[in-house]
């Protein structure tokens, strides 16, 4: 297609090259520095979308983000399945094509690269076009750093492409003083897109070749919002037409792209903003066929025209019709100051009646807007409007300001005024709808129905017609629906106000906030000292929070439930050890240490001797285990406590609050060791054989080193803590060194046990053992609700202890009632049936008619090689008193397998075990 | 994981640092014995201090991480328990609850503000900086030693995380 409404020149495109690309299967060309619809525009394309709900031919109506209607899909040379027409940089090789309201995520790999920057200024200015450059170079010449931000290739804004006036000329020397000031960082293609706590503005570059979104965070001390404006609209029948275009945008189009929206335009307005236009546009040797203005009783009522508009229906004020031949219709509305972000801000906006528009009530002590954001129109008033908001911007970081020189600007004649004009009135015969939302399909007549179904406020409004809620947020909508409803509910705008502005103010992607998150970054992937060891060793991994754990070292040929097996009857029979060194590890110093761990835990730690440990069970407030773990005191005011996995940082943090806003007289320190120590359990029969060899100082007898005793010894040549500490029922140690010696005590322990067969057994053998013995896991056993009572650990709650958290919980009524669910052990009549972990349990061998009864659930599930069958832990109703019975357990297949359910402790009950 | 993929900056480890954590009450009876120990105060909120035998990072208003060579430890805990005598302030040997990464070169704030919110501008945080915060989704010290210079602390599980991420986050402009 050949650009035929392409002008000879001017503009900030270059003409010396072609920019091939295709739009619906069309090929077409443009130049560098095109939007695709001002290198549609220039082949005489309008019709570019297809409206949501009624399928209607859709044009392009505006030169920027806020676009309703010219949704396309980019193809290539990289997918983004929904964007505007008007905010896509053209380039070689684009495929594009027209979509009808919503776009479709393709499951192709999305080679763009997303990522995020901080950046950190005293003065951040959105917009860079009159009023923001303005700003900005009042702000840098005092020395502030700067961040200039705006969403076009360029800065310049409304000045883009005025090369000739002495403005369009000082924006240019402007900019590039801008850009070669070191303080000042400016960011083009950059759409500031929400305004957080503390002045924190988040804002969207678009980045070419490669391409790439990138989230900048800036945290200014001042902002400076110079967003501009967005022209409005006026609701009338058929006035969604392709060739139907905001006057604003065309001005944009001829000025910035040297584009023609038509051959013959008719103009109406209601303002005197579009004259400017319909000058330019003659200038140009467009041929400007009628300009239809509002003030003067000039009314458009409608428009004909299938695939774009070829005639305009209007009404003059002494109510004679006509019909306009025309083949493009402007349209300006008045204008609406963009101050979104000001309004996030919390920034209070009011209702200009002069305007038609709400505009920034009054600066914020760090934000403020300027220029056509803030109100202020034409040229003059937005330069000194801008330099004004970078002067005081200065003031409030308390730094001198000196005025910058500001370009002299055409007298601007004294400015009729705008008549507020929402929708023309159906002037009969108009059988077509009028918009108001293009985007949402969305009309006057919608908001008629609203208001006649009660509606009272523009939020409900919104709901009710989804004006607003599309990609544009209603930047062309929003306030035409707010007039209109106020104008069928009989009451001021000014008292019905606008919706609320909320981030994101222009869409953004979810992969460009994600950014590097993504992958194998997705989230930190924790390791310990000895990772690399079992990979080597081909171990298989699961993640326990953030952290990597061995699961099962399959040996060549096994699956895992052999692996599993053959690590647990290791342990019971001979020896094994695992890499237990995720362990939460806290130490307790101070003289208070004592009493605060009695506050804290069940049990009693305080009559604990040095060089003793405990198990220790910790709760909430509620009386609800939050965890457990060993409490070893290792001098006279300090302790060593262990958490779960999963819940050392929690643990931590939950003993802090308590010094930190409860008992804050206790003299205590807590300091996370998790990482400095590396913990290796080293447990079966043959663990004291193994450690007598490599800790050559320790007595290993069962006499000199009991258990739940703790001794700081060498092992391997390394001081270490061993402690008697089991979690299979079996003689066990755990041999706690400082990390970066982790590899060489573990190999030293590998190799002294050779001779015993020892076999590193990852996570689920340690489940599978520490289930046969009943140990609850906490968080996989229990899940908030259950009691150190329920779990059988009332052994662990101290009767002696005046309190501690929880302990008044546990006189609930609720902790004492009969029926609480209990930890027991299921054994499946079928020995080798291994149950889902959370599966119900009822009463009766077939399924009752809902709601079926259940009895409580599954919480573990294992299969043993030591008593050569399958089990499972679950919480049961009444769960002791059932021990004996015979529950059910309804399986995914429909069958039922029966269970009878048993003492939790299945192994060695007599804990003959222990000692060795 | 190689220096060699890192675009625009030098990292090394510097591994087995003597590290102690020292809790004391500012302004109390062991907070000014441990300055005596040390010749030198415990550090503003925000800053370090070095000392004739250590770094001294302030890590929270009564929280301090002690750096030193490697194998410092026994001396240098002694020497403070001595000073602390029988006030309330506890000192506990955390060398291997973080690794140290040494950055340098001219695109290491470049790098850093892609994943770490502090404002590393030498005006703002000058030679002297200690600061905790997130660097991506890893928890650090950040220690700016000199414009062009940053120590990060990192718990050694998060450490080939972070590294994999300063590599990625290297890369390309």
């Amino acid at each position: 297609m050949t650009a035929a409404f392409r002008l000879p020149s001017g503009g900030v495109i270059d003409r010396s090259r072609t920019t091939r690309f295709t739009f619906d299967g069309t090929a077409y060309a443009g130049h560098p520095g095109d939007t695709l619809a001002s290198a549609l525009l220039a082949c005489g394309r309008h019709h570019v979308a297809t409206s949501i709900s009624l399928g209607r031919p859709r044009g392009i109506l505006t030169a920027g983000p806020e676009e309703p209607c010219a949704l396309v899909r980019v193809d290539a040379p990289y997918a983004e399945p929904m964007v505007t027409a008007t905010t896509v940089e053209l380039r070689d090789g684009l495929v594009a094509a027209g979509l009808a309201g919503r776009g479709r995520l393709t499951g192709a790999p999305d080679p763009a690269r997303y990522d995020s920057v901080h950046a950190h200024c005293d003065v951040l200015v959105v917009g860079a076009g009159p009023a923001g450059l303005a700003a900005a170079l009042t702000a840098a010449r005092a020395g502030a750093r700067v961040v200039l931000a705006d969403d076009q290739p360029r800065p310049g804004g409304s000045l883009l492409g005025d090369d000739a006036s002495p403005a369009g000329r000082w924006a240019a020397e402007a900019a590039a003083e801008l850009a070669a000031l070191p303080d000042v960082r400016v960011l083009t293609r950059t759409t500031a897109f929400g305004h957080y706590d503390d002045n924190l503005v988040l804002a969207l570059q678009a980045r070419q070749d490669p391409p790439a979104r990138r989230v900048w965070r800036i945290r200014a001390r001042q902002v400076v919002v110079a967003a501009g404006a967005h022209e409005r609209p006026v609701a009338f029948g058929g006035n969604d037409r392709p060739g139907i275009m905001l006057a604003g945008a065309a001005r944009v189009y001829l000025r910035r792209y040297g584009v023609l929206p038509g051959r013959a335009i008719t103009v109406f307005t209601t303002n005197d903003s579009a004259y400017d236009t319909v000058r330019d546009l003659e200038r140009a040797g467009a041929q400007v066929v009628a300009v239809l203005d509002a003030r003067d009783g000039d009314l458009v009522t409608g428009t004909s025209g299938t695939e774009r508009i070829t005639s305009v229906r209007a009404v003059a004020a002494d109510g004679s019709r006509r019909d306009i031949e025309t083949d493009t219709l402007l349209v300006s509305g008045g204008w609406n100051p963009a101050a979104q972000l000001f309004s996030q801000a919390r920034g209070r906006l009011r209702y200009d009646a002069g305007l038609g528009a709400f505009v920034p009530a009054g600066p914020l002590p760090a934000v403020r807007a300027a220029g056509s954001a803030n109100g202020v129109f034409g040229l003059g008033g937005c330069l000194a409007d801008g330099a004004g908001a970078g002067t005081r911007a200065l003031e409030a970081l308390a730094r001198s300001a000196h005025p910058v020189p500001l370009p002299p600007v055409p007298r601007e004649d004294g400015p009729r005024p705008a008549r507020v004009l929402w929708s023309v009135p159906d002037a009969g015969g108009a059988d077509e709808p009028a918009f108001v939302d293009l985007a949402r399909d969305a009309t006057v007549a919608d908001v008629l129905r609203a208001a006649g179904a009660g509606m009272r406020s523009v939020e409900h409004v919104k709901r009710y017609t989804t004006i607003g809620t599309a990609h544009d947020q209603g930047k062309t909508s929003g306030v035409l629906a707010a007039g209109i409803t106020a104008g069928a509910l009989g009451t001021d705008i000014a008292s019905l106000g606008t919706t609320t502005f909320r981030p994101p103010q222009a869409p953004v992607p979810f992969a460009a906030l994600a950014g590097r998150d993504r992958g194998p970054l997705f989230d930190p992937v924790r390791v310990t000292a000895l990772h690399s060891w079992h990979v080597c060793r081909g171990a298989k991994f699961e993640n326990v929070g953030q952290w990597k754990r061995p699961w099962y070292y399959p040996r060549p040929g096994e699956d895992m439930e052999t692996a599993v097996l053959r690590e647990c009857r290791a342990v019971r029979t001979g020896v094994g050890l695992m890499d237990g060194s995720t362990l939460g590890k806290i130490n307790v110093q101070g003289p208070d240490s004592a009493e605060f761990l009695d506050r804290v835990y069940t049990g009693m730690m305080s009559t604990l001797k040095t060089g003793s440990a405990r198990y220790g069970v910790l709760c909430g407030a509620d009386g609800m285990v939050l965890d457990d773990g060993t409490v070893t005191r290792t001098g006279t005011d300090e302790y060593l406590l262990t958490t779960t996995t999963g819940n050392a940082a929690l643990v931590l943090d939950w003993l802090e609050e308590w010094l930190q806003t409860e008992w804050t007289g206790l003299r205590v320190h807590l300091t996370s060791v998790t990482e400095h120590w590396a913990t290796i359990p080293l447990a079966g029969p043959r663990s004291r054989d193994v450690l007598a060899a490599v800790a050559p100082d320790l007595d290993v007898s069962n006499e000199a080193f009991g258990f739940m005793t703790s001794k700081e010894t060498a092992v391997a040549g390394v001081p270490a803590r061993v402690s008697r500490i089991s979690f299979s029922g079996e003689l066990a140690y755990e041999v706690s060194v400082v990390a970066w010696e982790a590899i060489a005590v573990w190999e030293a322990l590998l190799k002294a046990g050779v001779a015993y067969g020892i076999t590193p057994y990852g996570t689920e053998a340690m489940h599978v053992l520490r289930a046969e013995k009943g140990y609850p896991v906490i968080g996989q056993d229990t899940d908030g609700t259950v009691t150190p009572q329920d779990l059988g650990l009332s052994w662990a709650v101290s009767k002696k202890k005046p309190d501690f958290v929880g302990k008044r919980s546990f006189a609930r009524a609720d902790s004492t009632r009969p029926g609480r669910k209990q930890l027991v052990a299921l054994l499946p009549a079928d020995t080798g049936r291994l149950l889902p972990e959370g599966a119900a349990l009822i009463g009766t061998p077939a399924v009752p008619a809902p709601p079926v009864p259940m009895l409580g659930h599954v919480t573990s599930s294992y299969r043993s090689a030591a008593l050569d069958r399958t089990f499972a832990l679950a919480l049961v109703r009444s769960g002791r008193d059932r021990i004996g019975q015979t529950l059910y357990v309804p399986l995914d297949d429909g069958s039922v397998a029966p269970v009878t359910v048993a003492d939790p402790v299945l192994y060695d009950k007599e804990g003959a075990r222990r000692d060795g | 994981m190689t220096a060699d993929a890192l675009n625009g900056f030098h990292l090394e480890e510097l591994p087995f640092l003597t590290q102690l954590s020292l809790r004391a009450g500012p302004g109390g009876p062991a907070a000014a014995a441990v300055e005596t120990a040390l010749g030198d105060p415990l550090p503003a909120p925000c800053t370090l201090t070095r000392a004739r035998d250590a770094d001294v990072l302030w890590l929270g208003p009564d929280e301090f991480l002690l750096l030193a060579p490697p194998g410092r430890q026994p001396y240098l805990a002694h020497e403070l328990r001595k000073a602390i005598g029988p006030e309330f302030a506890s000192v506990t040997d955390v060398s291997a609850q973080r690794t140290t990464l040494d950055l340098s070169g001219p695109g290491v704030t470049g790098v850093l503000a892609r994943g770490c919110a502090i404002d590393l501008d030498p005006r703002v945080s000058p030679p002297g900086t200690c600061v905790q915060t997130l660097l991506a989704r890893a928890g650090v010290i950040l220690v700016v030693d000199d414009p062009g210079r940053i120590r990060l602390l990192v718990r050694p599980s998060c450490a080939p995380y972070l590294t994999d991420w300063l590599a990625d986050a290297s890369a390309g402009a």
